[in-house]
């Protein structure tokens, strides 16, 4: 690909201008900028600076200097893992990659312009935006929860001092009390996730509160993995789960931060934790930039992980429409192989080889009880299609579950490098 | 599955009928030139009524068992995640294993380099077969007559992978496996010879190995796309 005018003159003014990395006019190289520094952007930063071996230009943008992973974040609240063992820096992307990391929030994108702005006052060019922001919550969700009832009941569905809070209003119930989970209709991030979470409080409650109840309130009629989790409940914390689906008013939910109470279909509970997850949509710059639906997530071309709305531009992970990939931090990671090889491809001419997606979701239900899903995946016209997929069988003897426990802390520590480096 | 699948090869190679149950035991292979086989085995493993724990485990009872099953005997970490995974000792897999052991369980400890000549491993099954305990579980048919597991043609094993796409579809495998080799609870796949990483490979996409993940992941991978994968792991400097 040859620069053009306008892209290569962006490029000489804000290396000047913004970053720091010094670069003499005339030796401009491509430029990627990278918004979002989780498992899809991350990745993405790592492997097109790793594979393009600085022929490409790669500015990371992450407001977060420590990243917490969502995923084994409900280990922590479980306490299998410490708060510090799921948080990652970005000191080796950039040292050992060379990629410009700016700790700094993306306000705007002008695609016409091709160019980013940020909130310290940065204006950024690109030739190719990744864009990859996670999830944000649609407002009035779950009526009488806004994001400034956060602290009174946490939604813990992007992981740091959110996880944090939870675990210590978990540890603080009083005996026999209540803690209520509001789950998320469909789409949300990590679908096994609330079930996981339900599974860690009640091995935390188990231990330290046996008479506590645990309430779900669902809008959905089944979840993911359903039967593992249920028989799970029922091996390790018989009667300490109750699950209410929309048969019995799970989808007309309200809540009462202030006095701690929620509303079920008209009856209302006193509780005393109450995790709000609510329902989701792309990451709010996703939206600013233009490249959302109707459906407040943003549709991709399945082959190459480009937006419909902008072929120079690429979208990962949580915020996609990915057909029939679920949002999962593997997920993000593995749409983020195939855009760097796309972009790569685009700016330096390397060859681009078919897409092939994956993704396996393990989760604990109790220790040493893990359970896992997975499925292979390849593009067609419309959509990401799942080809083949396998899932833990109910009944599976103990020394199974126990492997695949050992499995998920192996893949942890195999994407958390695949991401950080 | 397994029935269904030597019932087809009974029919392919006409060896249905009456009395094929009788004959088929025998056409497992030849148990008294199995037994001079056996010497060679015999300096780990010990096999009988009375058979203890060698260097190896013993093999009394071998068919139909669970690998890594023999308590008290220290397996390998590569063994002992087979045995987890649902690998278990049939006709098929002993096959598979005694013919090259690290196909089928990488970091075994057997020093056993395997046995090329299927006539041989025939004979020393027959020979391990008498020894166990519930030959009515042993599937009736010869292990020469199924597909060598994995059965790869000269021309497979010939390929030369394509190391670059080889890097690009390894982004796939390290979301998992650490690409400096380390094992942090999914095991190592740096630095194979690439003859044992295709065969492996093949493994799982035969369903030979037991782990689904890795069964899916192979299933859909091309002969030249494992040959790729080999060529890239297989050259990577630790």
């Amino acid at each position: 690909m040859t620069l053009n005018r306008r892209s290569f003159l962006g490029a000489s003014l804000a290396a000047g201008a913004a970053l720091s990395a010094p670069r003499a006019i005339g030796q401009a190289r491509p430029r990627v900028v990278i918004v979002g520094g989780g498992a899809g952007g991350a990745t993405a930063a790592r492997y097109i600076a790793k594979d393009s071996q600085g022929a490409i230009d790669v500015t990371l943008i992450e407001p977060t200097r420590t990243y917490y992973t969502c995923f084994f974040s409900n280990l922590y609240l479980g306490g299998f893992r410490d708060f510090a063992s799921i948080g990652h820096s970005y000191g080796a992307l950039a040292s050992g990659y060379g990629i410009n990391v700016l700790h700094d929030w993306v306000i705007g994108v002008d695609r016409d312009a091709r160019t980013v702005t940020t909130a310290a006052g940065h204006t950024l060019p690109y030739d190719r935006l990744i864009v990859s922001p996670g999830i944000d919550f649609v407002e009035g969700s779950v009526p009488g929860w806004d994001i400034s009832a956060q602290n009174r009941m946490p939604h813990s569905w992007k992981a740091g001092s959110q996880t944090q809070l939870l675990k210590a209003q978990i540890e603080a119930m009083p005996e026999g009390g209540v803690f209520a989970m509001v789950a998320p209709p469909d789409p949300f991030r990590c679908p096994p996730g609330p079930y996981e979470r339900v599974s860690m409080v009640a091995h935390v409650l188990k231990a330290t509160n046996p008479t506590a109840k645990i309430l779900i309130l669902d809008p959905k009629a089944s979840f993911s993995k359903q039967a593992l989790f249920e028989e799970g409940w029922q091996r390790h914390y018989a009667g300490m789960v109750d699950r209410i689906g929309p048969d019995f008013g799970g989808a007309n939910v309200s809540v009462n931060p202030e006095a701690m109470e929620v509303d079920i279909d008209g009856t209302v509970e006193k509780v005393d934790v109450c995790n709000v997850i609510p329902a989701q949509k792309a990451g709010r710059i996703a939206e600013i930039a233009g490249l959302t639906d109707d459906s407040g997530f943003c549709p991709i071309v399945p082959a190459t992980m480009q937006s419909r709305m902008d072929e120079t531009v690429f979208v990962l992970g949580d915020a996609t429409i990915a057909g029939d990939m679920p949002k999962s931090g593997f997920s993000a990671n593995s749409h983020a192989k195939v855009a760097a090889m796309q972009v790569r491809a685009a700016l330096t001419g390397s060859t681009a080889f078919p897409a092939k997606y994956s993704n396996t979701c393990w989760s604990l239900i109790d220790t040493d009880d893990g359970v896992k899903v997975g499925a292979s995946y390849a593009p067609t016209d419309e959509k990401i299609a799942k080809v083949d997929g396998f899932v833990s069988q109910t009944g599976e003897d103990a020394a199974l579950r126990k492997a695949t426990y050992e499995e998920s802390v192996g893949w942890y520590a195999g994407i958390t490098a695949d991401m950080f480096g | 599955m397994r029935e269904a699948f030597f019932l087809a090869l009974a029919l392919a190679t006409g060896g249905a009928g009456a009395g094929w149950a009788e004959t088929a035991v025998s056409a497992i292979g030849d148990a008294e030139r199995g037994a001079d086989i056996w010497i060679f085995c015999s300096g780990c493993h010990q096999i009988g009524p009375d058979a203890e724990i060698g260097i190896g485990p013993p093999l009394t009872g071998i068919f139909g068992r669970r690998a890594a099953s023999v308590d008290g005997f220290p397996y390998s970490r590569s063994m002992t995640r087979a045995g987890r995974d649902g690998l278990t000792w049939t006709l098929e897999t002993l096959d598979a294993y005694i013919e090259n052991p690290r196909v089928l369980v990488s970091g075994t400890r057997m020093s056993f380099d395997g046995l090329e000549d299927a006539g041989e491993r025939a004979d020393l099954l027959a020979f391990l077969r008498v020894y166990s305990d519930k030959p009515s579980n042993i599937p009736e048919a010869a292990p020469t007559a199924r597909a060598d597991v994995p059965t790869l043609p000269p021309e497979t094993l010939a390929i030369v992978g394509d190391r670059a796409y080889g890097e690009y579809l390894s982004s796939e495998c390290t979301t998992c496996h650490q690409r400096d080799g380390s094992d942090k609870g999914i095991p190592s796949i740096v630095l194979w010879p690439e003859e044992n990483f295709v065969l492996a490979m093949h493994a799982y996409r035969q369903k030979l190995r037991p782990h689904p993940v890795m069964q899916m992941m192979a299933g859909r991978l091309t002969d030249e796309e494992i040959a790729a994968l080999a060529a890239y792991f297989g050259s990577l400097t630790p």
